[in-house]
């Protein structure tokens, strides 16, 4: 261990700081409770004067063991696990584990959940970069970006709450398919907000594309170029903006991407500019390719036809505001015993899922997201990793900051966009 | 599997003969058995020879109770080649008892906190990496909790010395059995 390196762990501050020897850098702890940390992120930086000297992120703050818990539950309430690790992008998550998993049962969801699928995961790319740039934003002093950031995701998250009952961790993509399919209302909400959004992505560029003070700030700073970011990892738009126009949605196209008409975003700048301009054309992607599936939107069942995979429940709306409906009571109660076998099985032990193990990645807003998912030809998974592009695109936090102002720490990490759920899981 | 990932396998195991194994295709995804004692070489030649330039995962695996014919544990490394547009999973089996690797840090530097995660879960020791030590459990943490004798806690109830025992053990269908082997004490 050389001077520069300092062991972190849990132990007494001042062992923290004794290895670092001299008395010419001083030592400072920022996080996990910090403002500009994205959540719980530990930074213990070493300074001299103001330049970052070394830099060695902390995380683990925010571990639930999500990975450990699918294990010991069945393959339909694993969604409710993974959609609270990045939480995001809760649709992500779940599309990548039920495509995983329907890649081990050899199914395909049917073309309009398929089409849902996408709409969804657009959608939330737009509320989960509207997130990075509102508190992003705030973090550089553009407070009114952040509330404008987020007036526009609360608007998205209402239009998820409509179509999925919740604002967050929304558990509506399942294995074969979908919960249930869209209320009649939400096509006109999403249109609605599909139609004023292009507006408001003006004004945000109105207010930064050419701000001094945000050019300053971001051009130049956290240079990570094309070589490096491949070499610790670094997918998504952090990659794109070092100019490699990789993203799996065209690359490896999955849940019919291939159809769509839009562009990857590129830039070729490296630093945290480039980011804001990689992700700001994403979003305007993003709601391309949004508009494009609803329009799109084929008719038919939103989930598999086999009777021993579909989970069996209708939703619908009862006096208590949830239920299954009527029809689905009075069949499976009064008229078919096979109905009725079906939704005991499914609903007390699950459906059993071929053994064997699958990879399958898919293009979250922060990146690679991948699911290695391997089953023992069980009700349940044998083990669930995830590969969270923030965690991984974390490590490039040393290689970020170091060397640079303390100042300009703060925007390499928020050009970074970690989210700690998915980081930690 | 297309013909140059056939081509690129057949030349990994030339150079390799005795520690790689055949191709596997499963699911559409191409694996390759790698014995633990040449993980480093052969990912270095898979690196600069596929070129794999980005190593996309890397998990663990406890294969306890259902594998009997393979060691105990299972390092899965995703490769993926930008070049190639190809994905390839290299598979790496470790004893129980002797749970060590080589460390493929020095070839991916996104490898660090992967291993790490794998070492704090698994119990698995990667040698030669630069850090090793744990990164999502506090550092005073004992054992490996996503091994599979990992005993899984119950919930302590403030009333009448009542815990709600650990998902594993409560009320379960008969036909999956297969649950931990650990129980709470």
């Amino acid at each position: 261990m050389s001077a520069r390196e300092i062991y972190v762990g849990g132990q007494e501050w001042g062992e923290v700081v004794r290895p670092a020897g001299g008395d010419e850098t001083l030592i400072v702890n920022m996080g996990p409770q910090h403002p500009s940390t994205h959540g719980v992120l530990r930074l213990v930086m070493e300074l001299d004067g103001e330049t970052v000297v070394a830099c060695t992120p902390v995380i683990g703050y925010l571990h639930t063991g999500i990975e450990k818990n699918t294990e010991v539950r069945n393959w339909t309430q694993g969604v409710t696990f993974v959609t609270r690790a990045d939480y995001l992008s809760p649709f992500f998550n779940e599309l990548a584990y039920c495509l995983s998993v329907e890649k081990l049962l050899g199914i395909e969801a049917p073309l309009r959940a398929q089409a849902i699928r996408v709409l969804m995961c657009e959608l939330q790319r737009i509320s989960s970069h509207l997130v990075w740039l509102a508190t992003g934003g705030m973090e550089l002093g553009a407070l009114s970006m952040m509330l404008y950031g987020f007036r526009e995701r609360e608007k998205l998250l209402d239009i998820f709450e409509n179509i999925t009952g919740l604002r967050m961790n929304h558990a509506y993509i399942r294995p074969g398919g979908l919960i249930q399919d869209l209320p009649e209302s939400a096509p006109d909400l999403i249109t609605a907000f599909l139609d004023e959004f292009p507006a408001r992505i003006d004004d945000y560029e109105d207010l930064l594309s050419d701000n001094p003070l945000w050019l300053e700030r971001n051009t130049g700073v956290g240079i990570l170029e094309a070589d490096d970011a491949i070499a610790l990892g670094v997918t998504g738009p952090m990659l794109r903006a070092a100019g490699v126009p990789h993203d799996l949605r065209k690359v490896q196209p999955y849940s019919g991407y291939e159809k769509y008409d839009f562009e990857i975003a590129v830039d070729e700048g490296a630093d945290c500019a480039a980011r804001y301009r990689v992700r700001m054309r994403e979003m305007r992607e993003s709601a391309k390719i949004a508009r494009q599936a609803l329009e799109m939107l084929p008719s038919g069942p939103v989930m598999v036809e086999d009777p021993k995979i579909a989970w069996p429940a209708q939703m619908s709306l009862g006096p208590d505001g949830q239920g299954n409906s009527i029809e689905y009571i009075r069949k499976i109660m009064g008229e078919s015993m096979e109905a009725l076998i079906h939704h005991f099985k499914l609903v007390t032990e699950g459906f059993k899922v071929p053994a064997g193990q699958v990879y399958v990645p898919v293009e979250s807003p922060r990146g690679e997201l991948g699911y290695h998912v391997v089953s023992a030809g069980e009700s349940k998974p044998w083990r669930v990793h995830m590969r969270d592009p923030s965690f991984v695109n974390l490590q490039a936090t040393p290689h970020l900051v170091t060397g640079g102002l303390i100042a300009d720490a703060i925007a390499s990490i928020a050009s970074l966009d970690p989210v700690m759920g998915g980081v930690d899981r | 599997m297309n013909e140059t990932l056939t081509e690129l396998c057949a030349g990994l195991r030339e150079s390799f003969p005795e520690h790689v194994g055949e191709p596997v295709v499963e699911f559409g995804e191409t694996s390759v058995r790698v014995a633990r004692e040449r993980v480093l070489d052969v990912c270095r030649w898979l690196r600069d020879n596929g070129p794999f330039e980005l190593l996309a995962d890397l998990s663990g695996v406890d294969y306890l109770g259902i594998a009997p014919d393979e060691d105990r544990f299972m390092v899965a490394y995703h490769l993926y080649s930008f070049r190639r547009n190809e994905r390839l999973r290299l598979r790496a089996f470790v004893p129980d008892g002797d749970e060590r690797i080589e460390s493929v840090a020095t070839v991916w530097p996104s490898a660090n906190w992967m291993e790490r995660e794998v070492y704090d879960f698994f119990g698995i020791v990667f040698e030669g990496h630069p850090d090793l030590r744990r990164i999502l459990m506090p550092d005073d943490w004992d054992g490996y909790p996503q091994r599979k004798d990992y005993p899984l806690g119950g919930t302590k109830v403030e009333f009448k010395g009542v815990m709600v025992p650990p998902p594993n053990v409560r009320r379960q269908p008969s036909s999956t059995t297969t649950g931990y082997p650990g129980r709470i004490s």
